[in-house]
């Protein structure tokens, strides 16, 4: 009697795997994903690696299923070799995502570098839902930019800025929330973008983290952290966190 | 009995296929994707007498064929384990479970034993004297033949269930602790726990895990599980369950071969979560090809 709406495992065919920039790429993939969620993620079995890799979900659409992942070690750059037609071993419907009832009327998106495929699911939902929706797109140099045009096709208001002010406005995010009049802010990024997030959003917010998983799905308490509303599971409680409830330890 | 059954410690099993603790949380994760109730039973997530948040993060490291942990032991206490955490796992499974237990203190065992032991749900206590990731308890419990024995007999004293004390495999002579703990009373042994390991990142030039150490465990384990297991299950008199690395009906068969009544399958959990399921369904076809009728009768054979 397994309950129905949970994870569910199953083999995925790539379609196309292409590169966004020099260490950035976009795969999609052919197969079950009824189950993915903005905010939530994916775990790949890959192999001669131990552990699944768990990347977050970017968009999904008619049963195809798309990812945008980094080049970081070996198993992401076993990813990046892949051809067309090679088939994955998948978990799919992974992590709580994004609630999107919060949103109000303008709802303010912020992702940085590798957290920035996240929010187009959620621009492309809450645009669905008739929010007038803006994204703020924070990369470190002007090589290192993706999606801003698609941002832009699906509708939404885009801000990019750079560290170097190579592209954009220069800075980081936050430099670019006061442009924004918002009611809510969704963002997913690197720790001390989340915190910098956390301390100048001006509504309530909803930040999604990154912690080293065994299993990706709640069994093995890898990625446990506490919280003000007690221990929780970065990939089974979370990735998605309340502004209101996150203890930044030190 | 069918042609997978074996006994454990007095109490049938339908198959021989346990996932072990630490990897299947308190069951009903795994139930989200499949019958949990086609397992011999499980071993639930370590409980100790308190709360316990465990290590800092992170707590994961890869390896070849493998992974650290150091989680150390993270769990809502006992109180909790039996006010909440069974009677949702009684939607889901209506077997007997294997309670896990660790502690820190002769009497934080006994404590912890003695309260779920009064549980219906509860068909063995599983005592781990083996945590690597704990300071002051845990594995210290396990290193030593007279501590370990300690142990056995405290949660004999306040228990009527089979107690299976689960072994260290960080140990220079893993047979006189399995010893001890026979003679103490124990109604079974369980082994292997994590082997202790270490992993650096070169780029920090730090540990990877918090922890610095964890418990490495995975099929890079399998060959000195399998060896520990035969020595023990030739020394001892007892029921042993055999653990360390096994992802397949052909490690089972083999854990069995070397001395196992029963086996429990761990890190495999994690990677693929159905491999428990997928293992039992490949028994009867991986039996006929090695010519086992039953695979009671291949316990020890070796």
């Amino acid at each position: 009697m397994a309950v129905e709406g949970f994870m569910t495992q199953s083999i995925f065919k790539i379609i196309s795997n292409t590169p966004l920039t020099s260490s950035v790429y976009k795969m999609e993939l052919a197969g079950n994903c009824g189950d993915c969620v903005p905010g939530g993620f994916v775990n790949i079995a890959l192999s001669g690696k131990f552990l699944r890799r768990p990347i977050s979900v970017c968009d999904v659409s008619d049963g195809v299923l798309t990812i945008i992942y980094k080049v970081v070690g070996d198993g992401t750059a076993q990813m990046s070799a892949m051809l067309p037609g090679k088939e994955l071993d998948i978990l799919t419907g992974l992590g709580n995502g994004y609630d999107l009832a919060d949103s109000g009327e303008h709802p303010l998106l912020i992702g940085g570098g590798v957290g920035v495929p996240p929010m187009y699911l959620l621009a492309k939902r809450l645009l669905a839902e008739g929010k007038k929706v803006s994204v703020i797109l924070g990369f470190n140099t002007k090589d290192e930019i993706f999606y801003e045009e698609e941002f832009k096709k699906l509708g939404a208001d885009v801000f990019v800025t750079t560290v170097d002010g190579s592209y954009g406005i220069r800075g980081f995010v936050t430099d670019a929330m006061n442009s924004v009049d918002y009611t809510y802010v969704y963002t997913c990024g690197p720790e001390p973008m989340l915190r910098a997030v956390h301390r100048a959003a001006k509504t309530s917010a909803q930040l999604s983290f990154e912690e080293r998983m065994g299993c990706g799905f709640g069994a093995c308490m890898g990625c446990s952290c506490k919280t003000l509303t007690g221990y929780k599971r970065i990939c089974k409680d979370g990735p998605v966190m309340r502004k209101e409830e996150i203890l930044w330890e030190d | 009995m069918g042609r997978l059954s074996t006994t454990l410690c007095g109490i049938e099993l339908s198959n021989p296929v346990i996932p072990a603790s630490g990897t299947f949380g308190y069951g009903y994760e795994f139930a989200e994707i499949y019958d949990i109730n086609c397992l011999g039973t499980f071993s639930f997530k370590g409980t100790t007498r308190e709360s316990r948040f465990g290590n800092p993060t992170p707590r994961i490291a890869e390896c070849t064929a493998g992974m650290i942990n150091a989680v150390g032991l993270q769990n809502p206490g006992v109180e909790k384990v039996i006010s909440e955490e069974l009677p949702r796992l009684a939607k889901c499974f209506n077997k007997p479970v294997m309670a896990n237990v660790s502690g820190f203190s002769v009497e934080d065992y006994a404590y912890t034993c003695e309260k779920l032991d009064k549980e219906e749900q509860v068909g063995w206590l599983e005592v781990n004297v083996s945590c690597p990731n704990v300071h002051g308890g845990g594995m210290s419990f396990g290193t030593d033949p007279a501590a370990a024995a300690e142990v056995t007999r405290a949660v004999k004293a306040v228990t009527t269930k089979p107690v299976i004390i689960k072994l260290s495999p960080n140990v220079t002579d893993i047979v006189s602790i399995a010893k001890a703990c026979e003679e103490a009373g124990a109604d079974g042994i369980s082994l292997i726990n994590t082997l202790l390991g270490m992993r650096i990142d070169l780029r920090r030039r730090k540990p990877v895990i918090a922890n610095k150490m964890g418990g490495f465990s995975g099929s890079a384990i399998f060959p000195v599980a399998v060896r520990m297991v035969y020595q023990v299950a030739h020394a001892v008199n007892i029921p042993v369950i055999g653990m360390g690395g096994v992802a397949s009906a052909r490690d089972v068969i083999e854990m069995m071969m070397a001395g196992a009544c029963a086996v429990e399958i761990g890190a495999a959990n994690l990677i693929n979560p159905t491999v428990c399921r997928d293992i039992i369904n490949d028994l009867p076809a991986v039996m006929d090809e090695y010519k086992i009728e039953n695979i009671r009768d291949i316990i020890r054979c070796v």
